[in-house]
């Protein structure tokens, strides 16, 4: 299963011409040049792109976060008018494609100056346009134990005080699951920013390796190879420190 | 507990909830109203437009919709799409189920190997993935280069329109970790005690499997299914970096959205793009409603 990515990681230390002689994952002599060529073959240096990223990916996590866990404990623990309805709108927009969107959306944000900046593709999740985590967090509440709050609103706690000390602390778990998917879904984004960023300075990660290799017209594969794999470290990492909450996350929402 | 029972009761709680829910929802609200459904009227509206951005919106009736009649390349991008669907979801889930199946039935280091067939799911929609694809299955590619090893003459797997959706299917298909994950969950809920009941009656292995394992796992397939099938209609990033954004050769990889993108943020064709997005929308939701509907003859629920 990890052949290819094992492949890709061994070829970006070979040199060139040998890259596709073998489809061995041995390496004999590691040909680091791969990597400083990769890293300085763009307009701006490799970490300017990750950096772009990486801010784009801490605007999309706090937005998250905030935004949905609001919504949730409001899904979760309170009743208002025509809850149903608004419950049943929100999972539909899960399902929405984003094509049917995009067109105005687009319009909108550039009538505010925001094409080129960083907003279109993170003020959304400021918003909680993300349903799914709302779903995420909604099924996580239900499972905390109602006396906790009830006992709480006795003692004459308010709702808000209720969700951020109480509520907040405990569904850490969800709030992890989300911080790591919005992390590596932001990170391997790639139709919207492509849409939002077209000044070469603005480009996120993929959208620079995108650039890189169409330029590259197959000659220089070993940095090409580099830079893929510097770009998926990140998400390596994500993953590694965070499968657990990942893999339970992703298995309690398919669970009914 | 009284003063629990006067504050949910009573009217005065009611409006007190209403106005708190008010405040938690109203990021969603205005998410919700601003940039999604606002947007998706808009959208309704251009697609009766002609519109390139620069001017305002000209109303154009149908003309947009009556375009797509003799629009060779949607029906191209509408062909692909749907062969890309049908062929790669089904063998996804296959290959998740399979694999869960097996996991399932006590495989040492379970943890090790559910991360490792997970993975791929997690960086399968990256640049850098499609990348690697296009460096793999090339002219001069590994699987050439490996096919070359036991004496088969391969050939430019992606420069040959009769082969480079097959090498996106594969692509889809090595990412089915993700249903996977969710088939062991379902897996897991399956009591033991069923199939110790169904062993006593003499029942073996397969017949276990057709009349306990698959009906009640079938409400997680149909899970499955719904959400990859939504999923594998919105393919852009793959199509678009193994074919350098032209959905070539011979237009074999112009997805649908990859179409969209073209006719809208390559020529500014906004209002003809804003009906091709409600297509793909109508498209979806059609898929997404036969399947609920088909679902009533194969899922079993036990509640």
């Amino acid at each position: 299963m990890l052949y290819p990515v094992l492949w890709m990681v061994v070829s970006s230390l070979r040199p060139n011409n040998q890259i596709f002689r073998s489809a061995g994952l041995a390496l004999t002599h590691p040909h680091f040049e791969n990597y400083s060529n990769g890293w300085n073959a763009f307009s701006q240096p490799f970490s300017h792109y990750m950096i772009n990223s990486a801010i784009v990916v801490t605007g999309a996590i706090l937005g998250n976060l905030l935004a949905c866990s609001l919504a949730a404990y409001a899904f979760a623990r309170l009743e208002f008018r025509a809850k149903r309805v608004w419950f049943a709108v929100m999972l539909v927009t899960i399902m929405l494609p984003i094509h049917v969107i995009i067109v105005p959306q687009y319009v909108l944000f550039s009538e505010l100056g925001w094409v080129n900046t960083f907003l279109p593709l993170i003020v959304p999740k400021f918003l909680a346009t993300d349903a799914f985590f709302i779903f995420l967090m909604v099924q996580f509440i239900r499972g905390i134990p109602r006396e906790i709050d009830e006992a709480a609103r006795i003692d004459g706690a308010g709702h808000a005080r209720i969700f951020f000390s109480l509520i907040l602390p405990l569904m850490v778990p969800a709030l992890a699951t989300t911080a790591i998917f919005t992390f590596i879904w932001t990170w391997n984004d790639f139709y919207t920013q492509l849409i939002y960023l077209t000044d070469p300075d603005m480009y996120t990660t993929p959208l620079a390796l995108r650039t890189f290799v169409d330029q590259q017209t197959a000659t220089d594969w070993g940095s090409v190879f580099a830079m893929s794999v510097v770009s998926l470290v990140p998400v390596f990492l994500i993953f590694l420190t965070g499968q657990r909450f990942l893999l339970r996350g992703i298995a309690t929402t398919g669970g009914k | 507990m009284n003063e629990l029972r006067r504050l949910r009761g009573s009217q005065k709680g009611a409006r007190q909830q209403n106005k708190a829910a008010f405040f938690f929802l109203l990021p969603w609200f205005v998410g919700l109203f601003g940039i999604t459904l606002g947007p998706m009227l808009a959208s309704l509206y251009l697609s009766f437009t002609k519109y390139n951005l620069l001017q305002p919106p000209q109303f154009s009736g149908l003309d947009n919709w009556t375009r797509m009649v003799d629009d060779e390349r949607l029906h191209k991008s509408l062909e692909v799409t749907f062969s890309y669907v049908l062929v790669s979801v089904p063998l996804q889930l296959a290959m998740a189920l399979g694999l869960a199946l097996l996991l399932d039935r006590g495989v040492r280091g379970l943890a090790f190997y559910r991360s490792v067939f997970y993975l791929p799911s997690l960086i399968g929609g990256s640049v850098a993935i499609a990348v690697l694809w296009r460096a793999m299955f090339g002219t001069n590619g590994l699987v050439n280069e490996a096919l070359a090893l036991v004496g088969i003459q391969g050939q430019g797997w992606i420069s040959e329109p009769g082969t480079a959706l097959s090498t996106l299917v594969v692509l889809n298909v090595w990412t089915f970790g993700s249903p996977m994950v969710i088939f062991l969950a379902g897996l897991r809920q399956i009591p033991t005690s069923l199939y110790e009941a169904a062993s006593v009656d003499g029942a073996k292995r397969w017949r276990q499997f057709r009349s306990i394992t698959i009906p009640l796992l079938t409400p997680i397939i149909f899970f499955n299914l719904v959400l990859q099938i939504i999923h594998a209609f919105q393919t852009f990033t793959q199509a678009f970096v193994v074919s350098g954004g032209t959905g070539g050769p011979a237009d074999s990889t112009l997805f649908f959205s990859l179409y969209l993108y073209q006719r809208g943020f390559g020529h500014f064709d906004m209002g003809y793009a804003s009906a091709l997005a409600w297509v793909l929308l109508l498209i979806v939701a059609a898929f997404t409603a036969v399947n609920f509907w088909a679902s009533k003859y194969w899922v079993f629920y036990d509640d």
